[in-house]
């Protein structure tokens, strides 16, 4: 349509987008996620000011000396650091377009995630086996349900690792596949960081205690 | 049959369950089946079913989702009111000796069911369901950001409710209050599906609060139209903003908080025990983490509406635009500073009560600051008492009184008086039913218009008006003096004769509100027959000042034809100065989304899955989990989710809206 047409004089103001451009689809998507991601963040908030008021109530149980192995976390920590890098690997080759190496790069993150997921599960069922279990303190119940939900974070995170795999290798690295693995690096980065807080906050400190 | 098999297949849910031994539920369920039978058989008849399905349940329009919300919020109205009803006559009737008509177990569960329906599934869904239909219209856009995750976030908030209103007639609601505080709601004192009802209900309705605040947040941020910067915002859209804000910043804690309840009675950790180290008050300070914002959450946008009405019944540019964003944005702020004047009697010391009570004060600086500039918006204003304008008077001296009741209650002395007395209810009462209720009645009444292209009743709106002013009045003033006199909240009988006679005024005064929703729902109905005398062909029926009226009236499905160009903080009130003329030529195709089931479906799973954790039947939990996310990735792999309405019909809609205004224009 011509300006013409709605404004008789070229002084009169224009009151519509004479020539739109659609708007390009998930324009929103990465600022929505980043909300989402806020929004979990403080689902961890709570549950780090949770173990922060009880994390110190051992009702006369072990206390995180008694349970924690550094060496064991320090690996933990070393393989979802490096999954990180790997993810991260994973995008700068897509943004090359290079297909097969996005993939591999992901494949190596999901096995990190994955070597990540058993080591902390082999922490927890040893723990357990100890006696140490979520129902005997305000401790070890902060404690399993602020790692637990993190492991739970990371477990979806593979499934969706996974299901982009999928989605890649059936339709390419077209734009909306772009934006979903965008989105995922966001999450699997967040998701290190909550790390960060976990291990400083809880087992560093724990063993301070 | 073997009973651990029958146990296995339906955990705790037996015919017991079935309250077949309480007259009052029999006889409910029966007016509720027979009603529920006849709305099927109706829609059966008629065919509607197809209909219902293509154009409403799987809708991705914000228009038709935000009049579903309505829907949603009015019919659970009805049901939090009956509930408001039985306690009222039971605390008139329960004196001399009389037990009154409600059973301990019964009672507690009406007064807890009461304050979450009105809350979560009456406030809320009315809330959302305006910011649904009016922010993408004011701002000049054609959806929201994620169109079928709106869909969802509106079929979670049903599920919810439907978990609510089933454990009516399927086992029994809390008896813990609306915010079941442990160590009463764990396990060891309350065994029963109540509190997982309460919890299984709030979490899928809370995932759905949450997601469709993301999504207005984004909305608001992303989708505005050319030209309007966040300071040329309606002020509607702009106290939506901090709402869902607000939304996104609490809800996630009120999820979490529920997580961990879910633990201690489902798996026995201790985080809000009395032993093993756990801590009830921890439970009760993060529960008012998100539960003081969420009061805010109500009255924002309730705020928000005001402001468009007395601005445009007053025929005025809003006073002091700047200073009431402001206001909302250091509201928003300080309801995260406040949460603890809900408990000043636990105990926290002297400075820490200081604290909390000078944040709550200071929160009135801003609150009075928006009153006086709705006040200034009216002097010299040409103000038109049509029926918002009305609500906002009345909200206006109604919610003055509540906010005075509150500054007092924050004085942490005088609370220690007062706390959970009828005071508090009062108070609270005062300010939601005189801020929130009253702002939402003015908001219906204002965009009704816009949303059906008529104009709803005014005899019968201003009858709906007057019984719910005068009953409000008579049902919660009295409990004001009650409360003086040490009358704590949620008691069943009384020993005192001479308190009956306000709870017998009270009673007068639900009495006459329960005139005033009648009324209301008589406006509906006439409204609707009278459409043709109501109707209204130019889009603006009220000569508005926002781009919502640039449009017709219903909006066609793309909002507008051309994406406007603001200059203005009153849009609309700027284009028709300054002599704007529609385009009638050069319509393009119109890229939309389109409809999905998947919304539906998901939620529908989210709800099985929530009934069968709360009866622990843990295979059905465990297939409906697999089944939502299977569905949920399945509906990824689509990856055309949209489509163009072509130019030919945007051609014809907008055709037939010029003949409706040429023809209005003559007569």
């Amino acid at each position: 349509m011509s300006v013409a047409t709605i404004s008789t004089q070229d002084s009169e103001p224009v009151f519509h987008v004479i020539d739109e451009h659609a708007h390009p689809e998930g324009a929103s998507t990465m600022l929505g996620f980043w909300i989402y991601l806020m929004s979990d963040c403080l689902i961890f908030a709570m549950l780090f000011a949770t173990y922060g008021v009880l994390g110190g109530n051992y009702a006369a149980g072990p206390a995180p000396k008694d349970l924690f192995d550094l060496k064991l976390v320090a690996l933990n920590t070393t393989m979802l650091l490096l999954s990180s890098i790997t993810y991260g690997f994973a995008m700068l080759t897509m943004e090359k377009s290079k297909i097969g190496q996005t993939q591999l790069w992901l494949a190596i993150t999901g096995l990190f995630g994955l070597a990540f997921l058993g080591i902390e599960l082999t922490e927890f069922a040893h723990m357990i086996h100890e006696g140490a279990t979520p129902q005997r303190s305000a401790f070890l119940s902060s404690f399993f349900t602020l790692v637990g939900t993190h492991g739970l974070h990371v477990t979806f995170g593979l499934v969706w690792l996974v299901t982009l795999m999928v989605q890649t290798a059936r339709f390419g690295l077209t734009e909306a596949n772009r934006r979903r693995l965008m989105c995922l690096s966001m999450f699997w980065h967040f998701l290190d960081v909550v790390w960060i807080g976990v291990f400083t906050f809880v087992y560093l400190l724990g063993m301070l205690r | 049959m073997n009973p651990d098999l029958i146990k296995m297949i339906f955990g705790r849910l037996n015919l017991d369950a079935l309250p077949l031994h309480e007259p009052i539920l029999v006889g409910t369920f029966a007016v509720v089946a027979t009603g529920g039978l006849a709305l099927f058989a109706i829609v059966t008849y008629f065919r509607l079913w197809t209909y219902l399905w293509r154009e409403w349940f799987t809708t991705v329009d914000h228009k038709r989702i935000g009049i579903m919300y309505m829907i949603l919020g009015i019919v659970m109205l009805l049901r939090g009111f009956a509930d408001a009803l039985m306690m009222r006559l039971q605390q008139a009737i329960a004196f001399n000796g009389s037990d009154g008509y409600l059973p301990a177990h019964h009672y507690d569960q009406v007064f807890t069911a009461h304050g979450v329906i009105m809350i979560f599934f009456v406030a809320m869904p009315l809330v959302t369901g305006l910011m649904n239909y009016v922010v993408p219209l004011q701002i000049g856009a054609r959806d929201v950001s994620f169109p079928f995750l709106n869909n969802f976030s509106f079929w979670m908030t049903v599920g919810g409710a439907v978990l609510v209103m089933m454990s009516l007639f399927v086992g029994e609601f809390a008896r813990t209050g609306w915010l079941a505080y442990p160590p009463l709601s764990n396990i060891g004192y309350s065994p029963d599906v109540g509190v997982d009802y309460y919890i299984w209900g709030l979490q899928v309705a809370g995932v759905g609060t949450t997601l469709s605040g993301i999504n207005l947040v984004c909305t608001i941020v992303k989708l505005r139209a050319p030209g309007m910067t966040m300071m040329k915002m309606p002020v509607f859209t702009w106290t939506s903003l901090c709402t869902n804000v607000l939304i996104v910043a609490s809800f996630p804690v009120l999820t979490a908080v529920l997580a961990l309840l879910s633990l201690d009675r489902y798996v026995g950790t201790n985080f809000f025990t009395n032993d093993f180290g756990g801590n009830p008050m921890m439970y009760v300070n993060l529960i008012w983490i998100w539960g003081h914002p969420e009061v805010y959450i109500l009255v924002l946008p309730a705020f928000g509406i005001f402001s468009e009405v007395t601005a445009t019944f007053s025929g005025k540019r809003l006073f002091g635009y700047t200073s009431m964003v402001y206001a909302t944005v250091v509201i928003t702020i300080l309801s995260y500073l406040v949460w603890l004047h809900h408990f000043f009697t636990m105990g926290s010391g002297a400075s820490v009560n200081s604290f909390f009570g000078i944040t709550t004060m200071i929160i009135s600086i801003p609150t009075g600051a928006k009153m006086f500039n709705w006040l200034f918006t009216m002097y010299r204003g040409r103000i038109r008492f049509e029926l918002p304008m009305m609500w906002t008077v009345a909200f206006m001296l109604t919610f003055v009184i509540g906010g005075m009741t509150g500054v007092l209650l924050a004085v942490p002395p005088a609370d220690f008086v007062l706390h959970n007395s009828l005071f508090l209810i009062a108070h609270f009462h005062n300010v939601i039913i005189g801020g929130v209720l009253f702002g939402l009645f003015a908001g219906i009444n204002y965009w009704f218009p816009k949303a059906f292209g008529f104009k709803l009743d005014p005899f019968w709106g201003k009858l709906s008006f007057w019984f719910w002013v005068s009953g409000f009045y008579f049902a919660f003033m009295p409990l004001y003096v009650l409360g003086l006199m040490g009358v704590t909240r949620r008691l069943r009988v009384f020993d005192d004769p001479s308190l009956q006679i306000w709870f017998v005024i009270a009673a007068f005064g639900a009495f006459l509100i329960l005139l005033g929703i009648g009324a209301m729902l008589v406006q509906f109905a006439v409204s609707i027959l009278r459409r043709e005398q109501l109707k209204d062909t130019t889009g603006d029926p009220w000569d508005a000042r926002t781009l919502e009226w640039a449009t017709s009236s219903p909006p066609p499905d793309y909002n507008f034809a051309f994406t406007p160009v603001v200059y203005d903080n009153d849009a609309w009130w700027d284009m028709k100065r300054r002599g704007y003329r529609r385009p009638l030529t050069g319509f393009k195709p119109i890229h939309m989304p389109s409809n999905t089931g998947t919304g539906i479906i998901l939620a529908g799973f989210a709800t099985v899955m929530g009934f069968a954790l709360i009866w622990y039947i843990w295979w059905l939990a465990a297939v409906s989990f697999v089944a939502l996310l299977a569905v949920a990735i399945g509906h990824t792999f689509n990856y055309h989710r949209d489509f163009h309405i072509p130019a030919d019909e945007v051609v014809r809609t907008e055709d037939t809206r010029t003949r409706v205004l040429a023809a209005g224009a003559q007569t």
